[in-house]
Formats: structure tokens, C-alpha cells, sequence
């Protein structure tokens, strides 16, 4: 049994907590398909009234960023991009 | 309240509880994580209302018994669960198809306990109504699952079937005490719940790929206190602690 659970698929699971929100990722399960994934995740995951809205996608359909790309995706000095860099004059108003 | 309602409510309590008691022996030992917990949350389901219609028989019955003194304080004869519930877990697959044949009962009880005229039960039944829309969904799609597998997985759904189907008809079978509840406006008639439960089943069936066997002559007795030796001792192990010690508090 443990070999045929070793090749049940990982799906990665989305909830919505309720409208209006965005659904955000709060883990991982395995299951043999889609039905099951959905089921699993919502006895998993929203046990406790956590959830108003579930997403399951296959985990093998992520795209991750690869980490050696770290410094040319995430550590540029680019300051300007955030508004506090700039000096408000005295005297602008409606800012 | 006459005697007929309080033993009319311990049939579907008592069914409820001894059920409940069976699927926590898969506690840690089911095929994954995930079903682990799945089948822990329709325990713990399953638990809550068998305690609610518990503690309403209690009143109801007027004599100082409450869900515990029920539960614990009761031997076999006494009890009223059906005789499905009672069968040992088995293999994975004999678990889902008892529990099948279980929530596609439910499904059709629960709604109609939900007009009671006993606000109390009406009460318990519409949050029960969810859950078991929930459980018939899980249990369903696992009997699909391994009836329409592999040529394993068949293989053991078809025997569980041929050993859980005789149990599969008591809950349709109307005796006297059914008939004062119904009369009373407390409970459906049982055999009113049959036409339903068929239809789900056998589509279900027909979907797994398992044949839909004949109509055996039914067992029962559960409902009037006559059980396989199962239940003596699941009863053993679930009241052990509080016959022990009586009133422990934790």
C-alpha cells in the first residue's frame, strides 16, 4: 500500500475565507484525482468553518521561479517604485 | 410521550453511535493522511448526532437517563441500532460500502426527521441533513473508486457487497413502534424512505461497475434489540472506561 500511496498526485489548495477576499494557498494534499483533491481539502482544510470557496490544482502545474534567479527577479534597488521616495513640497495638497 | 417515540428515536441514535465507534477503529490506520481525518470528521459527525437524539430520549423517556447513561449503561439487548452499523470495519472497501448503504439511508431520513413535530429533533435532523449530504458524497465516490478500480479493488468491493447487502434492507421495515411515530408526526414511516434509498443505490452500483443483487430476505432485529454477537463487543471497548469509573471527568 505505502508504494501505491507514494504515487498518488500532490495538489496544492487554495481557499477563499469569504467573498470578496482572494483565494490564498494554505498547503498541500495527495489524491488520486480531481474529486477526491476537492474532498480531501475540504476535510483537511476547512474543518473549522475556515472556508466559503476551495480551489485544488495539481501541483505538477506550478511554475516556479527558479532560486539562482533570485537577485535578477527580487534584489534590485529600485526605490523610486515606492512612493515614499519621493519629497512632497510644502504646500501640495490633495496628496 | 409514550414509549413507542423514545424507542423510535434510540433506533436512529443507536445507529448513529455504534457507527461512530466503528469508524474511530480507522483512526491512524487509514490508506492516507487525508482519508484519516475524513473519515474522523464523518465519526465525529456521526457522534454528534447520535448524542442530540441521546439526550432527547432521555427527556423524552423522563426516568434521569442522560446520553451517557445511554450510552455506557445500556448491553446489547437494550440497544436499537440497525444491524449494518454493527458489522466489523473489514478491508477499506467493506468500511465505504457499509458506510455507503448507510448515508444513502441518511440522506433520506434526516430531511424528513427535519419536520418533526418534535422541535428538538427537527432541529438536530436539519444540521444533520448537511452532513450526511457531505458523508453520502465521500462514501459514493470511494464506492465508485474501487468498484470500477482495478480487478483488486472489484474484487473487494464485490465481496463486501455480498456480505453487507442482507443487512441493507432493516431500515425499511416498518414495525409498530414506526408506525406510532409516524402517526405521532415524530418520525417517517421506514418503508417510506425505501423508494429513494433504492434509486441512489443502484445507480451508484450500476456506476461502480457492481451488479445490484436481489432482494434477500432481509436481516433484522437490530431495531428490537436482537443483535449480532458483534455488538457485545464493540460495547466492551466503548463503555469499558466509564463502567470502570463511573462519572470520571477529564
Amino acid at each position: 500500500m505505502t508504494g501505491e500511496r507514494a504515487a498518488w498526485p500532490l495538489w496544492e489548495v487554495f481557499v477563499r475565507s469569504r467573498a470578496g477576499l482572494a483565494h490564498q494557498h494554505v498547503g498541500s494534499l495527495h489524491a488520486v484525482d480531481a474529486r477526491m483533491a476537492l474532498d480531501n481539502a475540504r476535510d483537511v482544510y476547512t474543518r473549522r468553518g475556515e472556508g466559503a470557496s476551495l480551489w485544488v490544482v495539481p501541483a505538477s502545474a506550478v511554475v516556479a521561479s527558479d532560486p539562482a534567479d533570485k537577485d535578477s527577479f527580487f534584489g534590485l534597488d529600485e526605490e523610486f517604485r515606492h512612493a515614499s521616495y519621493y519629497v512632497v513640497p510644502d504646500g501640495v495638497h490633495g496628496i | 410521550m409514550g414509549d413507542h417515540e423514545v424507542e423510535a428515536l434510540l433506533r436512529v441514535a443507536d445507529s448513529c453511535l455504534v457507527l461512530a465507534q466503528r469508524l474511530t477503529g480507522w483512526c491512524g490506520h487509514a490508506p492516507a493522511l487525508e482519508e484519516d481525518i475524513a473519515l474522523a470528521n464523518v465519526a465525529l459527525d456521526v457522534l454528534g448526532q447520535a448524542r442530540g437524539l441521546l439526550t432527547r430520549a432521555g427527556e423524552l423517556e423522563a426516568a434521569g437517563r442522560d446520553e451517557d447513561a445511554l450510552a455506557y449503561l445500556r448491553d446489547a439487548p437494550d440497544f436499537r441500532n440497525l444491524l449494518l452499523v454493527e458489522q466489523p470495519n473489514g478491508d477499506f472497501a467493506h468500511t465505504m460500502l457499509r458506510q455507503f448503504l448507510f448515508d444513502a439511508w441518511a440522506v433520506e431520513l434526516w430531511p424528513e426527521l427535519a419536520s418533526s413535530t418534535d422541535p428538538v429533533i427537527a432541529g438536530i435532523a436539519g444540521k444533520a441533513a448537511k452532513e450526511a449530504a457531505y458523508h453520502l458524497r465521500h462514501s459514493a465516490g470511494w464506492v465508485e473508486r474501487l468498484g470500477d478500480g482495478t480487478d483488486e479493488s472489484h474484487r473487494r468491493m464485490l465481496a463486501s457487497l455480498e456480505d453487507l447487502w442482507p443487512y441493507a434492507g432493516e431500515a425499511f421495515l416498518d414495525d409498530d413502534v414506526d408506525r406510532a411515530a409516524a402517526e405521532a408526526g415524530l418520525a417517517p414511516l421506514p418503508s417510506s424512505l425505501l423508494a429513494g434509498w433504492r434509486a441512489r443505490v443502484e445507480a451508484v452500483l450500476t456506476e461502480s461497475t457492481l451488479p445490484v443483487p436481489p432482494d434477500p430476505w432481509w436481516q433484522r432485529g437490530g431495531r428490537q434489540g436482537r443483535h449480532t454477537e458483534q455488538l457485545t463487543r464493540l460495547l466492551a471497548e466503548m463503555q469499558v472506561v466509564h463502567r470502570a469509573y463511573p462519572g470520571a471527568r477529564w
